[in-house]
């Protein structure tokens, strides 16, 4: 227990009266990290629970386990596919070649490997930034700096594509973690999931580097459709055109974002959440009920000058970021409703709504992102709603 | 009937006049504590858009645009200069009529709203509406229905608003940004959640 004894030799400096008082947020980051935080309720009423902030923000980041080692699969894999076409350039295919490994896409090791240079400097420098601001925050206004900060640079790590430039991920994640949370007050106070909104933030400001058919795979000259952008031009019958089939779209050997191609690793993901019940079931119904019935909806009225309208709710499922937000970002309780009825209903107007903008909206191929956004804006009023008739019922009864 | 539908979504959602326009931001801002009253101010500035927007239209049509003098025997007399004075009148009226209902009718919600209804008359939303309605041409249907779903668009807006102030009791929010500081971040960030419907073609 070398550690432990440790940090209790130095706590005294860092409490209150200490020599390194104003640290304290910094050195509880490292101490609650590393250890069970000491912190116990005081007041009346105890409820007996394992389950703490902590073990809540830990859990998620395993259940993240997954997608992640998947992002690092096909981000290696679709690199490799295009460097055997176009040529191998920059430092990473350096780094590969003085290793030894090769290019090749039928390699696992190699793919993975290639991948983890491609995600590291990404999931580094969002850390490093948004830990940097993290931390200025906490330590100005003396509250504390929690394992949430984890969960969401490894949100906003896997929904990024592997070519983003690395300063647009320091402005990202800043943007995300200063105006969508430390401005409310921290974790827990936001009304937006901060990940989300670091990844709005780029989407509109630096749209080429965010959108499009070259970004997804990082080799230069590559350019290839993600599924979502031919269902929106061309429907989803001209998919397998493009040789994307839906079990590669559901095993996730497709273009995307990093993390979000695979619905099987998500679903992984879910399974886990589910079981420990840290994600709350209804928001996930919910938001499947409203994607199936809404998307059944289009495709029976059915449209001849838009191809998108006969998209089925299976390819809804696989394509995009639909799994992976409905996953980790519709379930997170935060910005979400916070009755039972209301998370039916949240669920579904993010349901509606990624169907909506996916086929109706022409102006953007996917939808997740801004659907999630526009239901955590509506969370609070049907949760007002969903009080207000209770209230009513409850009068009705008592009359 | 199908072009209304259209127009009725794209003046609630994706022309939404709050959250795409910015317009009627010192009452959004100023009445968006309580959903209760963000309601209820919706509620009124639907219904004096839904009465002024047709009301300026037969206004305009009949009165001010060039030739419409043509019934009373003025065919080459052009009135719209006498536009915008025109469009503030009528709304000033249709407020007064619509605080003196409420006044009778509906005391709770008439203090609540307190100064802020006869704010309306001045509410850039509701001049906006009207103005929006000679720029783009509508006629009466038209108008109709584009002063219902503007009002509308903008009473969900502030009742989306009010939700997430209400929510925002709750946070920890920096001494600086307290209050009108922090209502103008949510809203921004209310608008980039409302980006979702730009570039919707109905």
């Amino acid at each position: 227990m070398g550690l432990r004894s440790f940090f209790d030799r130095i706590e005294p400096q860092f409490t209150k009266g200490g020599k390194y008082e104003k640290y304290f947020p910094v050195y509880e980051m490292v101490e609650s990290f590393l250890y069970t935080p000491k912190t116990v309720t005081t007041a009346a009423p105890h409820a007996r629970s394992y389950i703490d902030m902590k073990r809540i923000m830990t859990y998620v980041v395993l259940a993240t386990v997954p997608c992640v080692l998947f992002a690092l699969y096909n981000t290696g894999l679709q690199t490799n596919l295009a460097i055997a076409e176009f040529g191998a350039s920059g430092w990473r295919a350096g780094i590969i070649e003085a290793l030894g490994i090769g290019f090749n896409p039928a390699n696992p090791i190699a793919n993975m490997l290639h991948g983890l240079l491609y995600f590291l400097p990404i999931y580094i420098v969002t850390l490093l930034a948004g830990g940097a601001w993290e931390v200025l925050f906490a330590t100005m206004r003396r509250h504390e700096v929690n394992e949430g900060f984890l969960v969401t640079s490894m949100l906003y790590t896997l929904i990024l594509p592997a070519s983003t430039p690395l300063w647009q991920v320091a402005l990202g994640i800043s943007f995300g973690v200063v105006i969508g949370k430390e401005v409310f007050g921290g974790t827990g106070k936001n009304f937006l999931n901060p990940a989300l909104v670091g990844r709005a933030f780029l989407y509109f400001a630096y749209p080429a580097y965010m959108s499009g058919d070259t970004i997804w795979t990082p080799v230069d000259g590559f350019s290839g459709a993600t599924a979502l952008a031919v269902t929106a031009s061309e429907g989803p019958a001209a998919l397998p055109g493009y040789g994307i089939t839906w079990m590669d779209s559901f095993v996730g050997t497709i273009q995307g974002s990093m993390g979000e191609t695979s619905t099987i690793a998500c679903l992984l993901g879910l399974a886990f959440l589910l079981a420990t019940r840290i994600a709350n079931y209804r928001m996930v119904v919910g938001c499947l009920v409203g994607m199936i019935a809404f998307s059944s909806l289009l495709n029976w009225i059915g449209s001849d000058s838009n191809p998108a309208f006969a998209t089925p709710w299976y390819w809804h499922l696989v394509m995009g970021g639909y799994a992976f937000g409905l996953v980790f970002m519709v379930t997170e309780p935060v910005s979400g409703s916070h009755t039972n009825l209301g998370r039916y209903i949240y669920g579904a107007l993010i349901g509606f709504m990624v169907v909506m903008i996916r086929v109706v909206n022409p102006a953007f191929p996917e939808g997740m992102m801004l659907a999630i956004l526009f239901g955590n804006v509506f969370a609070p009023l049907i949760d007002y709603f969903v009080v207000q008739a209770n209230i009513r019922r409850r009068a009705r009864r008592n009359a | 009937m199908e072009a209304l539908i259209s127009l009725a979504v794209k003046a609630i959602f994706v022309e939404n006049m709050a959250l795409a326009f910015f317009l009627g931001m010192c009452t959004f801002l100023a009445v968006s504590k309580k959903i209760s009253t963000a309601i209820g101010l919706g509620i009124s500035v639907t219904l004096v858009q839904a009465i002024t927007v047709p009301a300026n239209n037969l206004i305009l049509t009949y009165l001010l645009a060039p030739g419409a003098l043509a019934w009373a025997g003025f065919p080459e007399v052009d009135l719209t200069f006498l536009g915008l004075i025109s469009y503030i009148g009528v709304i000033a009226a249709m407020v007064q009529i619509l605080e003196m209902i409420l006044d009778k009718y509906f005391p709770p919600l008439y203090n609540a709203l307190g100064v802020f209804l006869p704010l309306i008359t001045v509410n850039c939303a509701i001049l906006g509406g009207s103005l929006f309605m000679v720029e783009r041409d509508y006629d009466l249907a038209q108008s109709t229905v584009y002063g219902i779903s503007s009002g509308f668009g903008w009473a969900l807006a502030i009742t989306a608003m009010a939700g997430v102030r209400e929510k925002l009791k709750y946070s920890d929010i920096p001494d600086g940004l307290q209050g009108l500081g922090i209502t103008f971040i949510s809203a921004g960030l209310m608008a980039l959640a409302f980006m979702s419907f730009s570039g919707v073609n109905l």
